[in-house]
């Protein structure tokens, strides 16, 4: 990813709607609100998960 | 818990949301988010279970599940399936809460895979960090009255015994401890798992829960949007069965017709 962008771009950019996934950054969940404030750091590791057919 | 008077308004309330509908389905193991979406419809279910899972970055225009199922229509309840140790649950909850923005959740920790039995230590151990953080857990749990009194104890807003291992369709194996957990809890009280077919689902309800939450039953029925209306009449049969209280059994016959009169 060049330069700083928040998480909400980074989803963005996946082609993800940042409404419809939960995120956890380094094991730590990103609240959604703070989704556009929060940059993606180099050496950051993400969960990105959502809803799924479940028993 | 106490019959209800008028069957009319016969509802259920779990953490202080009121249901109509006493069937819980899951929405795993179906052909398409279609036949999915017919079968919901169908079973007349208030709430579905879901799983979190992570997305596929690689193919993020797939449908999904929320398409077809309104999560503003009915109730999301995020499952733990498939968690083996409390802190995966507890981490995939804390995932689903932010995903959703709602505290009510369904827990299962399992211990082994092959019988997908529970693992209680965990379990319990997972309950009383949720409830901690705000969670209002639902779980699954054995069929065991001190175990489900231990997890109301620790906060569980419903208790959810197996009748018999997850997907297995074997009915319900114990119909004595279901009775002991109804009987002894304060919370709902809902089977969850084991149901095969029509009849387990109206037994489950005939023993006095609250509920029955099944996904397998429904999804591998030659016809699963058809066995979904049977699973609809069924927990409603089992319930009215339940209110209006079944007649003694006897051992020997007792005529049906009077005896005066007879030539």
């Amino acid at each position: 990813m060049a330069g700083r962008i928040s998480i909400a771009a980074m989803l963005s950019e996946l082609g993800l709607d940042p409404g419809k996934v939960a995120v956890e950054r380094n094991l730590e969940i990103v609240p959604r609100s703070t989704l556009h404030d929060v940059s993606v750091e180099d050496g950051d590791a993400f969960e990105i998960v959502h809803f799924v057919g479940g028993g | 818990m106490n019959a209800p008077r008028s069957v009319n308004s016969d509802t259920w309330a779990v953490a202080g949301r009121t249901f109509s509908s006493r069937l819980i389905v899951g929405t795993g193991k179906y052909k398409s988010l279609e036949e999915n979406a017919a079968a919901v419809e169908a079973s007349g279910a208030e709430i579905v279970t879901v799983a979190v899972r992570r997305v596929n970055i690689s193919d993020p225009s797939q449908p999904m599940l929320t398409d077809f199922i309104d999560p503003k229509k009915v109730t999301y309840l995020p499952n733990t399936a498939g968690c083996f140790t409390a802190d995966d649950a507890i981490r995939t909850l804390r995932l689903a809460r932010e995903a959703g923005g709602w505290n009510l959740v369904k827990l299962e920790v399992l211990g082994e895979a092959k019988t997908l039995y529970p693992d209680m230590r965990e379990t319990l151990k997972a309950t009383e960090v949720l409830v901690k953080e705000g969670f209002e857990p639902m779980v699954y749990c054995v069929d065991d009255p001190i175990a489900a009194k231990q997890l109301e104890e620790a906060g569980a807003v419903a208790i959810m015994p197996l009748g018999a291992p997850i997907g297995s369709g074997l009915g319900i194996q114990n119909r004595v401890t279901i009775r002991l957990i109804v009987e002894g809890a304060g919370v709902p009280v809902l089977v969850d798992a084991g149901v095969g077919t029509a009849s387990d689902a109206a037994q489950a309800m005939e023993l006095g829960c609250d509920g029955v939450l099944m996904n397998t039953a429904i999804a591998e029925a030659k016809d699963p949007v058809l066995m979904a209306r049977a699973m609809k009449a069924a927990v409603e049969a089992g319930r009215l069965a339940y209110l209006a209280g079944r007649m003694q059994k006897r051992r020997y016959a007792d005529p049906s017709s009077p005896l005066a009169g007879l030539i």
